[in-house]
């Protein structure tokens, strides 16, 4: 029997529960009362497609050090499912602890001799307390909630306080609630009183930090960021942004006296309605997005194309999930990459940006109404399902308030009437993206098709080979302007010269952070770089071209990145290495850690060799 | 498509409207279709439609998706903005487009193989939104552009050269009424008197209009075993009523006879003077407008005319509260909450 872990303010406790069970509120309740503790926490549900009655289960990494990623590993398993019992009682350390309904007895064979058992009679004490059988299934949560409190030792009138505020405007609930917590906690604290190694103290480390869900940012980013015209089509895991974003504009875009709304929502009949609606909008000068995953974006592809040629803004925010096909619809990945870098038929390529967690989902879908109207392009958010369903403990939410928005390249009416020249594609400025004018702008100057025909530079219908050209290679160079206006990779070098480079970005990184802390205490240092856009700015090949080998670490099969990086970069694909993790549960540390090691490791073993 | 320019000349003597344009400030290119194409008289009577409304003609956005129909918007309205999206998306890009600027007047343009077939959902769903638009269909049962394969509103038993169309056909206005137009009609583009007043009662109606014209396709569906052919129409032509359109300022100041003449105002201001052609045939009743359809269709009847008017209609605008001004005027002072609010939201995520 190894020992029990001792831990404090440094573990993960799982909890498996059954689908509809009310658990996921006493779970996030767990979450809130730690944080209330003053001690980080990265918290991440990890469900199934369905309503009620299967398995899902939601982690919590309790971190001092704030490493807000996966860490991996289970100190203390909550297991509430018996069908996925095995396997949750499976995937606990040794040494870690167990914490079950102990009601009806189980057989030694279900339990493991290296880990500890902490039992609760919690059906027991619910039936004793309650008659209703969905109070005994409600607070049968709470209780359990009650006993971790009592053996991690979490102040009582923190979890008192969690349960006020988590039924602030429905306070009937709030003593039933503290009720059943009493239960718990008072149970635990008589009969297992020692019985658990890992605890709680107080600290200051969460700060003024906020806990947020990814959707939830990005929707606030949208009403921050002037987004007026919201069209989509229900997807897990996006929906969630597109509902917030109505709950945001409820709050801040109804005027008080009228009632009337600064805003529009349409829940289009599908993702193909839902893309044409922005890009109608965009055309006519509107702010607009739409929030979908995988499957949505290949419906769109067509529109992608219209609005890449035709030159149209349009936000999309591609929360992804694990693909091909149907997939894992709630499972997280990154595996729409190359999808949207090059979406729809013909040459194309398109802006991506890669927002690490919900504050710059917040910070990134703002800026992408910006840039797509500064480049009249799309402009996709690559987000995903761990970013956007997860609350993540990011630093407060900005917003400079001299801050304009850039609504880019229009030609108004008085340029138009002054007798500026206007020609709507047509390269002025030689950043390679022309004069746009607004539908009702001026009686009889200004005026223009739009067409996905190809056209010359006064957007005339032209299928001259000269002409065609002409403009691909505008376009091409558009994009060369873009990567001078997207968000700059951001490059962390080690404390001594290494020639090991990683490469990551979106929410992988994390679990990266924690990964390289660990690397570095093993003495093997990296230089990062975290792309945070696409088209790759300079810096990426010249980051690639200083090492002798670079990891790029991405959450695909395919290491689609890295594709990206080759087919874009003219950089060597043997200096890449890449580390991917793609079963659909977000990456995490120990995965990053072990994967690198052993590979530099080799790498050193094999020099000693030679 | 257009390769070769309109030569800029006019005769000094055009007559104008009351803003001063000439009926050549509301043309476009020189149509590239067939010689004969019904397209260029739908075009040519939305001309008129709109010198004689008084548009100004940059007010209107003219949509389309793909096909022979969907190139006219380039032919009419010179000065209006246009939009030709991809095929059978029309709808959306057109809504997306209304959402943004309620203030201008959107012309969608479509043909049978864009609203009937790949389109028909969109169709749909924009007329069920009641999105504010004119949505003409220029209706000729056939794929002009691939060469003569035929659409799905073609009726059963149309013969093409080399085919015989044996699916039931669709609808479109019967669709419309299904799903909620609050303007329904359908015409003919070879009978300019009734399809210009029509037209002009659908730009002033304020939500979804949808008139089918049926548009013989001279090339590929002019034959006579074609229910779309110029022949056909003709002699199958089943009128309810003839509409005279009259401008909220103008006046009306002959009496009729009781029972030969309604009049009917829209929210506008504007009336629509509808002289009956079959007595019993009330353009309010949309129940008894799908039964009236339904029959004479069965009877091989091509019905037109202004077939059902809700003359009080709402609009997607009023189902989303939206305000008075566009959209895509508003700026940051109206819809950025500021960093203010901001600290109160992070607040209560804490």
């Amino acid at each position: 029997m190894p020992e029990p872990i001792s831990a404090t303010n440094d573990f993960v406790v799982k909890f498996a529960n059954v689908n509809g069970s009310g658990s996921a509120s006493a779970n996030e309740l767990f979450a809130k009362c730690v944080l209330r503790m003053g001690v980080p926490v990265a918290s991440r549900n990890i469900f199934p497609s369905n309503i009620q009655g299967l398995p899902t289960w939601y982690e919590v990494r309790i971190s001092g050090a704030n490493w807000l990623g996966r860490r991996g590993g289970v100190d203390l398993m909550v297991a509430m499912n018996p069908q996925t019992w095995d396997k949750d009682v499976a995937s606990i350390d040794a040494g870690g602890y167990l914490l079950y309904d102990s009601t009806k007895p189980l057989p030694p064979s279900k339990f493991r001799e290296d880990t500890n058992s902490i039992g609760v009679p919690l059906t027991d004490i619910c039936n004793r307390t309650y008659t209703d059988p969905r109070q005994r299934q409600l607070f049968k949560n709470i209780i359990y909630i009650g006993a971790l409190a009592s053996l991690l030792s979490i102040e009582p009138k923190v979890v008192e306080d969690a349960i006020a505020a988590q039924f602030q405007g429905k306070e009937k609930l709030i003593a039933p609630n503290v009720k059943a917590f009493r239960l718990g906690y008072d149970y635990a604290g008589e009969h297992l009183a020692g019985a658990c190694g890992l605890k709680l103290e107080r600290s200051n480390e969460v700060g003024d930090r906020i806990f947020i869900g990814g959707n939830d940012a990005a929707a606030l980013g949208c009403v921050y960021g002037g987004a007026t015209v919201a069209a989509w089509y229900p997807i897990t895991p996006s929906t969630s942004l597109a509902e917030e974003f109505g709950n945001h504009c409820h709050e801040f875009r109804v005027d008080p006296e009228t009632k009337e709304h600064r805003y529009a929502i349409v829940q289009a009949e599908d993702e193909i309605a839902a893309i044409g609606m922005v890009i109608g909008a965009g055309w006519n000068g509107a702010r607009a997005f739409t929030a979908t995953s995988g499957p949505g974006i290949s419906l769109m592809q067509e529109f992608f194309g219209l609005a890449y040629f035709a030159e149209i803004p349009a936000v999309i925010f591609d929360i992804q999930r694990g693909g091909p096909s149907t997939g894992m619809p709630t499972r997280t990945q990154q595996s729409d990459i190359l999808l949207c870098a090059y979406a729809s038929h013909g040459d194309t390529k398109h802006v991506l940006l890669f927002p690490k967690d919900p504050g710059e989902a917040f910070t990134f879908a703002a800026d992408a109404f910006d840039l797509a109207e500064r480049l009249q392009t799309p402009v996709f958010v690559m987000m995903d399902l761990d970013i956007g369903m997860n609350d993540w403990l990011v630093p407060p939410l900005q917003w400079d308030d001299s801050r304009r928005y850039d609504r880019g390249k229009i030609m108004s009416h008085d340029e138009l009437e002054a007798g500026k020249i206007f020609g709507r594609y047509l390269d002025v400025d030689g950043d390679a993206i022309p004069y746009r004018t607004l539908p009702g702008t001026h009686p009889t100057k200004g005026s223009y098709f739009t067409r996905g025909t190809s056209r010359d530079r006064f957007a005339k219908y032209s299928e001259e080979g000269a002409v065609y050209v002409d403009n691909m290679q505008r376009l091409l160079r558009k994009i060369d302007t873009a990567k001078s206006l997207v968000p700059a990779p951001i490059r962390h070098d080690a404390k001594q010269k290494a020639r090991f480079g990683a490469i990551f970005y979106g929410s992988t990184t994390v679990a990266m952070e924690e990964a390289l802390a660990a690397l570095e205490t093993r003495g093997l240092h990296l230089d990062t770089l975290r792309v945070r856009a696409f088209p790759f700015s300079e810096d990426v090949i010249e980051f690639i071209n200083a090492h002798d080998q670079v990891f790029v670490v991405e959450q695909n099969r395919d290491a689609q990145l890295q594709k990206l990086l080759v087919n874009e970069c003219a950089v060597d694909p043997a200096r890449t290495i890449s580390i991917l993790h793609y079963d659909g549960t977000p990456i995490t540390a120990r995965f990053i850690t072990g994967a690198i090691a052993d590979r530099m490791n080799l790498n050193q073993r094999q020099e000693a060799a030679e | 498509m257009t390769y070769i320019t309109k030569p800029k000349l006019r005769h000094p003597g055009l007559p104008k409207n009351n803003l001063g344009f000439t009926h050549r400030d509301y043309e476009g290119s020189i149509s590239t279709l067939c010689a004969g194409c019904g397209h260029d008289s739908i075009s040519s009577a939305l001309i008129q439609a709109c010198f004689e409304l008084d548009i100004e003609p940059h007010r209107v956005a003219k949509l389309s998706g793909i096909g022979c129909s969907s190139k006219t918007p380039d032919y009419l309205l010179g000065n209006s903005h246009g939009f030709n999206s991809v095929h059978g998306r029309m709808p959306s890009v057109l809504t997306g487009a209304n959402l943004a600027n309620r203030d201008l007047i959107y012309l969608g343009v479509s043909g049978d193989g864009d609203s009937a077939s790949i389109g028909l959902g969109q169709f749909a769903h924009c007329v069920r939104r009641g999105v504010n638009m004119v949505y003409v269909c220029e209706n000729n049962g056939v794929y002009g552009l691939t060469k003569g394969q035929f659409s799905a509103t073609a009726d059963k038993g149309s013969k093409s050269k080399t085919a015989v169309n044996n699916d039931s056909p669709i609808d479109l206005v019967s669709l419309a009424l299904i799903l909620g137009a609050t303007f329904v009609a359908r015409s003919f583009s070879g009978d300019k008197t009734q399809l210009v007043p029509l037209l002009k009662a659908a730009i002033s109606h304020r939500g979804s209009a949808v008139i089918d014209v049926v548009s013989p396709c001279v090339q590929f569906n002019n034959n006579p075993a074609s229910t779309k052919s110029y022949d056909f129409v003709r002699e199958h032509n089943e009128a309810v009523n003839r509409l005279d359109f009259i401008e909220p300022r103008a006046q009306i100041t002959v009496d009729y006879e009781p029972g030969t003449v309604e009049i009917v105002t829209q929210h506008d201001g504007s009336q629509l003077k509808l002289s009956k052609l079959h007595g019993s045939y009330d353009p309010r009743d949309r129940v008894a407008a799908m039964t009236y359809l339904q029959e004479h269709h069965a009877k091989g009847e091509v019905v037109t005319g202004l077939l059902y008017l809700d003359p009080e209609p709402e609009d997607l605008h009023a189902h989303l509260s939206t305000v008075a001004t566009p959209l895509n005027m508003l700026g940051e002072k109206e819809l950025c909450p500021g960093a203010k609010k901001l600290a109160d939201v992070n607040e209560s995520y804490r």
